[in-house]
C-alpha cells in the first residue's frame, strides 16, 4: 500500500514539475485587473470589465487577462497585488483610487512587472497612472439635463466627496447652467460607491423634493430606476445605463477603457512600456457620451452634437474660464484655464450647485 | 405634514425587510440559537426570489422559494450547531460567507444568455405599492396605506409574532427551550425538535426578508442587494430585547434615519453629510448600548439564557 502510494506521489511530482514547463513554451503575456466591486454592477467595474473582454479578444492567446472582484481598498488590496506579483504576472491594473497606496507599496518590491493604477497621482519608474476627462461628457450630458428639466431643479445622487466625483458635479452643472442658468443640481452624499437600497432612498429623497432629472455618480442603476418609477427623467453614468433602465435615462457620460488599455498592454508587451500619467478626453475616445435617448427632442439633441464636435475639434475647451463659486466669486478668470493640478483637487463647487462638499 | 408622510412611508418600506428578519433571528434566539448567516441567506433568498418571479412570473412562488430558501440554509445551520454541536458563531459565519458567494455565483449563472451579466439588470413582475381604497387618501395615515402586501403583511406579522411568544402554551415552551434547555427537556419539551423547527422557521422569515429587497424594494437582483442589512438586524435583535413587538421601533429607527437624512441633504442642510450617514449607526450603537446598561441596572436580561450554547442531553 505504501509503495503505491509512493508511486503516485512521484508521478505526481513529476506531473507537477513537468506541465509547467510544458505551459511555459507559448507563455500568454499575464495581466491581472483588480475590481472594486463585481463585473454585473452594469457601472464602474462593468465597462473596466468590458474592456478587459474586447482587449482579450482583440489579442488572443498572446495575453491572458485575469480578473478579481470586490477587492476592497487598503491592506486587502496589498495583499491581493502582491499575490499576482509574485505569481508571475506581467502586468497588474488597479482599478480603484483607493488601491493608490497599496499599488505604490508593491511596486518597488517587483521592479520587473508592470503597475498602473486608475484615477491616482502616484506614480513610479514601474508604475503609471491614467484617467480620463470624463468632465467633457459630464457637460455634455447637462445641456441635455438643462434643456429638459421643467422644474429647473435636477437632483444628484453622489457617493464620496472627493475631487473625482466633484469635478463631476462641477463640470454637469456647468453644462446645465451653459443653456439654463436658472438651474440648480442638488447633491446628496451617500458615502457609498456601491449600495443599491442606499442609492435608491438618496435618489427618492431628491425627488421628493422636487427635482425631476436625476444624476448620479454611483455604481448602480438604482437611482435611474427610482426616477423611472416615479415617472421621472434621468442621466446614467458609467455605462450606456439606457440600454438596462429604458428610455427614461436620457444619456450617459461613459468610459471607453479598452482604447487605452489595448495600447498600454501593447506597448509592454513589445517592452516600449515607460512610466507615464495617461489623462485623456473625448478626442483620445477614452470618454465618451452614450446613447442618446428618444425623448430628448432634435433640436436639444442638435446642441449637444454640435458643442460635441467643437470638443473634439478643440474649439471648446470646457475647462476654461470664467467659472464662479457657490459664492459667486470668480475662481478661474476668462481667458484662463484651470490647471490639471487645481482639477484634481478639487474641492468646491461651481455656481449653481446646492450643497456641501466638506 | 406632506414631508412626515413621505418620510414615513419610505421608512415603512425601508424597514420592512428589516421587520421580517429581525422577527425571523427572534424566533430563532429564543430557541437558543444564534445564527449569524443572516447576510448569506438574505442574499441568497434575494436571488432565488427574483430567478423564480423572472422565469414563472408568479411573485406567490417567489416568495415561497425565498422562504424556503432561507429555511434550508437555517435547517444547515441547525444541523450543524445542534445534531453535531459545531460552534454557531463559526457555523453562522461560514453560512453569510457561502450566500454572499453562492447568490453571486448564481446571478451570474441563471437568467438568459443574451444578458452579458445574465440576471443583473433584469426586469420582472414586482410587489407595487397598493392604496388601500379609503384610508389610502387619508393625511398622515395614507403613509401606512401606500404600501406593498409584504408591508401589509409585516402589520400582521408583528402582533401577531408577539402572540405567539407570550400568550400561547408552544412560544411559552420555545422560550423554556432557549432559557434553560435542561428543565425544558425535563418537563417533556422535545428540545431539538424545538430547536430544528424555530431555526427553520426564523430562517424562512429572515428569506421573507431578503426577497422584499428583490421584489419590492429596489426590484431586481444585484449583488450584494443587501448592503450588510444582514448584519444590522442581529443588532436590531438585541436592540428590540427578543420582543417581536419591539423589532418594530429598531427597525423604524434604522430604516427612518436614513430617510431623514437624505431629505435633509436634499433640503440643503448645513450639517456635514458626512455625520449624517453616520446617524444610523451610531443611533443603533448608542441604543444597544443603552439597553445593555438598562439590563444591567434591573437585572432583567433581555438574551435567551443559554443562548449561544449546545445542547448535549447527556450533560444532566
Amino acid at each position: 500500500m505504501k509503495k503505491t502510494l509512493f508511486a503516485v506521489m512521484i508521478v505526481l511530482l513529476a506531473l507537477a514539475v513537468a506541465l509547467p514547463v510544458a505551459a511555459q513554451k507559448a507563455a500568454p503575456f499575464k495581466v491581472a485587473f483588480i475590481y472594486i466591486g463585481p463585473p454585473g454592477d452594469l457601472g464602474w467595474t462593468y465597462e473596466h470589465d468590458r474592456a478587459r473582454k474586447a482587449v482579450a479578444a482583440d489579442l488572443g492567446d498572446k495575453v491572458k487577462l485575469d480578473f478579481i472582484e470586490n477587492v476592497p481598498e487598503g491592506p486587502d488590496a496589498e495583499r491581493i497585488i502582491r499575490q499576482y506579483a509574485q505569481d508571475g504576472y506581467n502586468m497588474i491594473f488597479a482599478t480603484s483610487f483607493g488601491y493608490m497606496d497599496p499599488m505604490f507599496n508593491v511596486a518597488k518590491e517587483f521592479p520587473k512587472v508592470y503597475f498602473e493604477h486608475c484615477s491616482g497621482y502616484k506614480t513610479a519608474p514601474n508604475m503609471a497612472t491614467y484617467f480620463g476627462w470624463i468632465e467633457e461628457p459630464r457637460y455634455l450630458s447637462g445641456i441635455i439635463a438643462g434643456k429638459m428639466s421643467k422644474a429647473n431643479k435636477i437632483g444628484y445622487v453622489a457617493a464620496f466627496p472627493i475631487p473625482e466625483v466633484v469635478r463631476g458635479i462641477n463640470w454637469f452643472t456647468l453644462g446645465v447652467r451653459s443653456v439654463n442658468p436658472k438651474a440648480t443640481v442638488n447633491v446628496v452624499w451617500t458615502n457609498t460607491w456601491y449600495d443599491p437600497v442606499k442609492e435608491r432612498e438618496a435618489a427618492v429623497a431628491l425627488l421628493d423634493s422636487g427635482v425631476d432629472i436625476i444624476a448620479q455618480h454611483q455604481d448602480t442603476t438604482e437611482p435611474q430606476k427610482a426616477a423611472k418609477e416615479r415617472g421621472k427623467l434621468s442621466i446614467g453614468y458609467d455605462s450606456d445605463m439606457g440600454k438596462i433602465v429604458g428610455d427614461t435615462v436620457l444619456t450617459s457620460p461613459v468610459w471607453n477603457w479598452s482604447v487605452y488599455y489595448k495600447q498600454t498592454i501593447q506597448a509592454a508587451m513589445a517592452g516600449t512600456w515607460k512610466s507615464h500619467g495617461y489623462w485623456e478626453g473625448m478626442k483620445a475616445g477614452v470618454v465618451q457620451l452614450g446613447t442618446i435617448s428618444p425623448k430628448v427632442p432634435k433640436d436639444v439633441a442638435g446642441l449637444v452634437d454640435a458643442a460635441s464636435k467643437k470638443i473634439l475639434a478643440g474649439t471648446l475647451n470646457v475647462f476654461a474660464g470664467p467659472i464662479k463659486d457657490q459664492s459667486g466669486a470668480v475662481k478661474v478668470p476668462a481667458g484662463t484655464t484651470i490647471s490639471v493640478d487645481d482639477r484634481a483637487g478639487m474641492d468646491w463647487f461651481v455656481e449653481g450647485v446646492v450643497g456641501k462638499v466638506k | 405634514m406632506d414631508l412626515i408622510a413621505s418620510i414615513l412611508t419610505i421608512t415603512l418600506r425601508a424597514g420592512t425587510s428589516l421587520v421580517y428578519a429581525t422577527v425571523g433571528e427572534t424566533f430563532t434566539e429564543r430557541s437558543g440559537i444564534l445564527n449569524l448567516g443572516l447576510e448569506g441567506m438574505m442574499l441568497m433568498a434575494a436571488v432565488s426570489s427574483f430567478a423564480t418571479v423572472y422565469y414563472t412570473g408568479s411573485l406567490a412562488l417567489a416568495l415561497l422559494v425565498g422562504a424556503a430558501v432561507g429555511a434550508a440554509l437555517a435547517a444547515v445551520h441547525a444541523f450543524l450547531t445542534t445534531t453535531m454541536r459545531a460552534n454557531q458563531v463559526v457555523s453562522g459565519l461560514s453560512i453569510t460567507l457561502f450566500g454572499t458567494g453562492f447568490a453571486s455565483f448564481l446571478g451570474q449563472r441563471l437568467g438568459p444568455e443574451s444578458n452579458s451579466h445574465r440576471l443583473v439588470g433584469l426586469t420582472a413582475d414586482r410587489f407595487s405599492p397598493i392604496a388601500v381604497p379609503g384610508l389610502g387618501d387619508i393625511p398622515f395615515l395614507r403613509a401606512f396605506f401606500n404600501q406593498d402586501l409584504l408591508t401589509y403583511g409585516m402589520y400582521l406579522l408583528i402582533p401577531l409574532a408577539w402572540f405567539y411568544l407570550y400568550r400561547t402554551r408552544s412560544g411559552l415552551w420555545l422560550r423554556a427551550v432557549g432559557e434553560d434547555p435542561q428543565t425544558a427537556d425535563a418537563m417533556g419539551i422535545n428540545v431539538f425538535r424545538t430547536k430544528y423547527l424555530y431555526t427553520m422557521l426564523g430562517g424562512a422569515f429572515v428569506g421573507l426578508g431578503g426577497a422584499h429587497l428583490s421584489l419590492a424594494y429596489t426590484p431586481g437582483w444585484s449583488e450584494n442587494i443587501t448592503g450588510g442589512r444582514g448584519w444590522i438586524v442581529i443588532a436590531l435583535v438585541i436592540f428590540s430585547t427578543w420582543n417581536p413587538a419591539r423589532a418594530i421601533w429598531g427597525a423604524l429607527l434604522f430604516g427612518g434615519i436614513n430617510a431623514v437624512q437624505f431629505r435633509l441633504q436634499a433640503a440643503g442642510t448645513t450639517i456635514p453629510a458626512g455625520i449624517l450617514n453616520m446617524l444610523p449607526y451610531v443611533a443603533t450603537i448608542v441604543v444597544l448600548v443603552l439597553i445593555t446598561w438598562w439590563e444591567a441596572l434591573s437585572k432583567r436580561v433581555g438574551a435567551p439564557a443559554s443562548l449561544g450554547n449546545a445542547y448535549m442531553r447527556e450533560e444532566k
